[in-house]
């Protein structure tokens, strides 16, 4: 590559970069104005202020706020587990077992995955009325996996295709039992996937509105995106942008979180030099 | 240690594909049995229904006189070092040899010692905390070697597993597992489509076809008293040529001139039309170069040379020759079944490396007469073969190895001795 093209590959990138990042840098600039101040004009706040945070934490909001941020770790994570254990077996047997039915279930997972979630939503309210799951936490778990599973199940079954037979194999002649060798090769071997899919499935719970606006009405469970909507700003003439903002912001850093911890596992080929090389 | 019995195996697939079609083999209590084929041929299947990794469809597969068909892998207590060595990434070199223990559930005591005798033997002591994948193709070889030795396995099982290392590490290693089977004496089988692995490791060696065998015998008698065309093209490298060849009285008219067949090999090839006679390379000599004293058993003919390959100490030459139509289609048959793609009817000829014949001249040649074989081209059997002889050639290979296996014992130098007594302890 020559220094021209370089020159111009940067300059696309930080297009680029700016461009995918200014919502996000805009986000965060609101959540440090004061509400008189929003809509002074310019992208920095003209003075910054942590009014908003501590709103959320400790002042007006955080009644909304604080117990929509436990609902969502809980639900989510609870969410985010069942899906990865019950995924893990499910690609297993899609990625190593021949048996009747299995394309069926791939692309039944898919269907449910494409299934606009505003056309379930309304028959599974009062459903989730009749049977008493309306507004607690298994009520969105259940939704939640049916957002999960279907992913987890495909971008795991990948994972386990690409781990060497020989692998399970080797365990078998060694001694080991089925479940051993899953166990003790399989699984260490798969983590990197397991990681991967268990953030993409907690990102995508952890995501979700529409279920959580519509099968929820109190603190129970609601979830920090149905919460964020409900915000009001002190009189119905202030507006709550700030505090939203703020929210937002706050919601955005387990995300980060996730990624920057478990960027390497996410990344690392741990089959590298299982076999030959 | 164990012997293995196989009777009528067969392997069938889904597809009604008889990957290994009635196989009965019986390998000694502990004999170096190699399994050798071109691709295709089954042996990694039937290595496989040893140890229980494939199904078999039909027959009795018998470990130290029990039948073990209907036996999970870990039931039959074999050790096996796969293809592309199958180490866990995750765990260190020493886990990696420990695993078949830890899963024993041996003592933690138990499993250093023994772990550390291991890897004494596979001089794999400095890297015993490393990853598997920080080390190179013949450390990771031996990491193979050291989980199949570190537990009393009844046999070894080798699926191809020098294929994956470069042409000098493969040499050493070839030794060094030599070495190893004879210091532990016990029951191995080997899969490979490498002749060299087969004639240097085997006691015996088994050669399969599409499934079935087609001789089972010592390298000796395999290379000089092969059953059909199969073997005899198959063992040998370079190859053994066949020429097309009439039956005139006691000669054989072949286009590098007549040879004079000794009284039982005439008496078997008598009567018939049409005949493939196989001569190795190194039956061939520079005419200018054979002793006055060897010169009449052998005959005399000239031809042009092609090619020749100084290999410093030896030499080949390239002699093309003319076929009938229907011995060069078989041939052609016949080279492209052992994987090779052979274009030209021509042979290999081995001459002294001091010798100046050069390419593209005409040279006198002399051919040793004397062990030649005759193959009929129908059916690809091999005439002129002496199974007395032959099994004569295995009889010693098997008193050789008896007496080898008795001499590592009596020195007490088997890693799997010194483990059972200390584990029955």
């Amino acid at each position: 590559m020559s220094r021209r093209e370089k020159t111009w590959w940067l300059i696309g990138g930080l297009v680029l970069v700016v461009y995918c990042l200014f919502p996000i840098a805009w986000i965060v600039s609101l959540s440090f104005k004061a509400p008189s101040d929003l809509s002074n004009g310019g992208f920095l706040p003209t003075q910054f202020t942590g009014q908003n945070y501590s709103d959320i934490f400790t002042g007006s909001a955080s009644g909304l706020f604080l117990p929509a941020l436990r609902n969502s770790f809980g639900i989510c994570l609870i969410a985010t587990f069942i899906s990865c254990i019950l995924a893990m077996f499910a690609a297993y047997a899609i990625a190593r077992l021949d048996f009747p039915g299995k394309r069926l279930i791939l692309t039944t997972a898919l269907a449910v995955a494409i299934f606009p979630i505003i056309s379930i939503v309304t028959p599974l309210f009062n459903v989730w009325r009749q049977i008493g799951l309306y507004d607690t936490w298994p009520g969105l778990i259940l939704p939640y996996l049916s957002l999960t599973l279907p992913i987890s199940i495909w971008t795991m079954s990948a994972f386990f295709r690409e781990i060497p037979w020989e692998m399970e194999q080797a365990a078998q002649v060694d001694g080991a039992t089925t479940w051993q060798a899953f166990r003790k090769v399989i699984v260490p071997l798969a983590a990197p996937g397991v990681f991967t899919t268990a953030i993409i499935a907690f990102f995508i719970a952890w995501n979700d509105f529409l279920y959580g606006i519509s099968l929820t009405s109190t603190e129970a469970a609601r979830p920090v995106p149905a919460a964020l909507g409900l915000f009001s700003g002190a009189s119905q003439f202030e507006d709550p942008t700030g505090v939203t903002a703020a929210a937002a912001v706050i919601v955005t850093i387990p995300v980060i979180v996730l990624v920057l911890l478990f960027q390497r596992r996410i990344v690392a080929g741990l089959t590298n030099g299982a076999v030959k090389g | 240690m164990a012997s293995i019995e196989m009777r009528n195996i067969v392997k069938q697939y889904g597809d009604g594909y008889p990957a290994v079609n009635d196989v009965s083999l019986d390998i000694a209590d502990g004999e170096f049995m190699i399994l050798v084929g071109p691709s295709g041929c089954g042996k990694s299947t039937l290595l496989r229904m040893i140890v229980g990794l494939e199904d078999i469809t039909s027959g009795d597969m018998l470990i130290g006189g029990k039948r073990v068909n209907d036996l999970a892998p870990r039931d039959r207590n074999l050790s096996m070092v796969f293809q592309n060595y199958a180490l866990y990434p995750h765990m260190t070199v020493y886990e990696n040899i420990a695993f078949p223990l830890r899963l024993a559930k041996v003592s933690d005591d138990e499993v250093r010692r023994r772990v550390t005798e291991a890897s004494d033997v596979l001089e794999l002591k400095d890297h015993l905390e490393r990853k598997p994948a920080n080390l190179s193709g013949g450390q990771r070889q031996r990491v193979a070697m050291g989980r199949a030795i570190v537990r009393q396995a009844e046999a070894f099982l080798f699926d191809e597993p020098l294929s994956n290392l470069d042409a000098k590490l493969r040499g050493q290693m070839r030794t060094e597992i030599s070495r190893l089977q004879r210091r532990l004496g016990i029951t191995t089988v080997y899969v490979t489509h490498d002749q060299t692995e087969a004639m240097t490791l085997g006691d015996r060696v088994c050669v399969l076809r599409k499934g079935k065998i087609q001789q089972v015998a010592s390298p000796r008698e395999l290379y000089e008293q092969p059953v059909n065309l199969f073997v005899a093209g198959f063992i040998g490298s370079p190859p053994m040529n066949f020429l097309p060849a009439s039956l005139d009285g006691d000669r054989l008219q072949t286009p590098f001139g007549p040879i004079t067949l000794d009284e039982r090999r005439a008496a078997a090839v008598r009567g018939r039309d049409l005949l493939l006679v196989g001569i190795r390379p190194e039956y061939f000599e520079d005419a200018s170069l054979v002793d006055e004293a060897k010169r009449p058993l052998g005959s005399l003919f000239r031809a042009r040379v092609d090619v020749t390959e100084w290999l410093g100490d030896s030499q080949y030459a390239y002699i093309p020759y003319e076929a009938p139509d229907t011995i060069r289609d078989q041939l052609r048959e016949l080279s492209r079944e052992l994987d090779a793609e052979e274009l030209r009817t021509q042979a290999i000829v081995s001459i002294d490396a001091t010798s100046r014949i050069r390419e593209g001249r005409e040279a006198e040649f002399w051919l040793d007469a004397r062990k030649v074989h005759v193959f009929d081209p129908q059916t690809g059997d091999n005439l002129t073969r002496d199974a007395e002889a032959g099994a004569r050639l295995t009889q010693m290979a098997t008193e050789d190895r008896v007496e080898q296996v008795q001499e590592a014992q009596a020195q007490g130098t088997t890693v799997g001795g010194g483990a059972s007594r200390a584990g029955a302890a």
